[in-house]
């Protein structure tokens, strides 16, 4: 029998009534109240999700940065007390460990934020390398997490909280974390607050669709140990310049001779819905699968991403998406697929 | 409770029987457990089946399910409205969300469906 881990919230959710599924080890709420419904409310008014199967890590100690440098790609030596970013950890080979957040309470105090699936495999990769003796401990447990690039210290409810403006919807969001044993009594005040609203506790299934209208990367779909950080697209918080790092030569050779293959967005042209796993057809020859396909909700179109060879990856190319053996057509589009607009402050 | 005048599988389509035409969709616990559906593809009019044959797909947001013929039958009417208002199957699944008529194609093959009630006590134990 496989015993799930369960989210200090699991209370909450059987209490609403959320349906319930495995989720890389945890019992997770995957919908409450309809996943279109969910995800309209992300959209046009709020949405509070339970992300405490996330892993965090503390780093601490005078080479704390260091350690963190090193096995990260983006240069969290630009951080700033009280600043996170959004980074990777990298493979010698440039493929991807795993995508994170680093947090920096101070300059011997780091926190990462890292994906469930991964906890045990990337506390493991740290420590590996922790030539720095960095403390590192895993926290996830005692943690709860719900949904900055800055962040700020503060109290919810009187609980002392860390308040972070990030998020994975493509909307402005907030993610808090504070001690376990506060879930229950911040989960309700935030749901009698917002529910006047619109706001609604939304699960793992609009968290999927949100986050890929928005072209958010789910690692161990659209990311992996197979896949390069620059074929993900994620040059842009791969900082070649900051130093030493695992993965660097790599990233460096790719940069210069270039991608043979690149992560896009696309849209079925017909009515069918593309779905992870889906083999990507050009010429007859199947050269890829669907990482991410979906519905989507907020442009009732049907997307999705995918591998392509560098020669059919530009904006407006045709390309087949295999669905149940029928070749269905599909066309690169720009991403991301939603892109938030300001909203009337009034 | 699920209609009385419909026989059931357990893979959660219902048939109603009305002379030699069975009228076929899938039923309200499953809409339920599907969520909501966004698209459903469904046979041609001539196309033949036998029992418990797959003879088309509903998807959700989330999955995509496989759909069963409960008898052997020739389709003789397609929901063509279901191409574009696939929630019906949602709001009505019953009714205005029935997904194909068959002419039947042999006696006898119903002896393996569920009564509503059957339907009723095996979802309680699915759950």
């Amino acid at each position: 029998m496989t015993v799930y881990k369960r989210t200090p919230l699991y209370p909450v959710h059987k209490r609403l009534g959320a349906r319930l599924i495995a989720f890389s080890g945890w019992e997770m709420p995957v919908e409450y109240s309809g996943i279109a419904k969910e995800h309209t409310a992300v959209r046009t008014a709020a949405g509070l999700f339970d992300v405490s199967h996330m892993g965090e890590f503390e780093v601490l100690g005078p080479q704390a940065l260091d350690l963190i440098q090193f096995v990260t790609t983006n240069d969290a030596g630009k951080l700033i007390d009280g600043q996170a970013q959004y980074s990777a950890m990298a493979y010698p080979l440039g493929t991807a460990v795993d995508d994170l957040l680093v947090y920096r309470h101070n300059s011997e105090h780091f926190m990462l934020v890292v994906n469930a699936a991964n906890t045990v495999k990337d506390f493991e990769w740290i420590e590996s390398h922790n030539r720095f003796h960095a403390a590192i401990e895993d926290i996830t447990d005692r943690v709860t997490l719900i949904a900055p690039y800055h962040f700020t210290h503060g109290k919810v409810l009187d609980a002392d909280a860390i308040v972070s403006r990030t998020g994975y919807t493509g909307e402005d969001g907030f993610e808090l974390y504070f001690a376990a044993e506060h879930s229950e009594s911040i989960w309700d005040a935030i749901s009698e607050t917002g529910a006047p609203l619109g706001l609604l506790p939304a699960g793992l299934g609009a968290r999927n669709t949100l986050r890929l209208e928005g072209k958010l990367l789910l690692y161990g779909n659209d990311m992996d140990g197979t896949t390069s950080l620059l074929e993900a697209g994620l040059g842009w918080i791969v900082k070649l310049g900051k130093g030493e790092f695992i993965g660097r030569d790599a990233l460096l050779r790719q940069k210069q001779e270039g991608v043979k293959r690149k992560l896009v967005g696309f849209e079925m042209l017909g009515r069918e819905i593309a779905r992870d796993h889906y083999p990507v057809v050009i010429d007859e020859q199947t050269v890829g699968h669907v990482t991410s396909g979906s519905p989507s909700i907020t442009l009732k179109k049907n997307i999705g991403l995918a591998y392509l060879p560098v020669d059919y990856s530009s904006i407006g190319t045709r390309f087949h998406v295999s669905i149940r053996d029928r070749l269905c057509d599909a066309q690169v589009v720009p991403t991301p697929f939603y892109k938030r607009r300001e909203r009337d402050s009034a | 409770m699920s209609p009385d005048d419909l026989l059931y599988t357990k893979e959660h389509e219902w048939l109603r029987i009305n002379g030699e035409i069975g009228t076929i969709g899938i039923t309200d616990h499953a809409q339920k457990e599907l969520g909501d559906i966004v698209y459903v593809e469904l046979p041609k009019i001539g196309d033949r089946f036998d029992v418990s044959e797959a003879f088309g797909n509903v998807e959700s947001v989330k999955a995509v399910s496989e759909l069963f013929i409960p008898v052997s039958g020739e389709v003789v009417e397609v929901n063509q409205e279901l191409a574009t208002v696939p929630e019906k199957i949602n709001q009505d699944p019953y009714g205005s969300g029935w997904m194909i008529r068959i002419r039947l194609l042999r006696k006898n093959e119903t002896a393996g469906l569920m009564s509503a009630k059957e339907y009723d006590e095996y979802t309680k134990g699915e759950k």
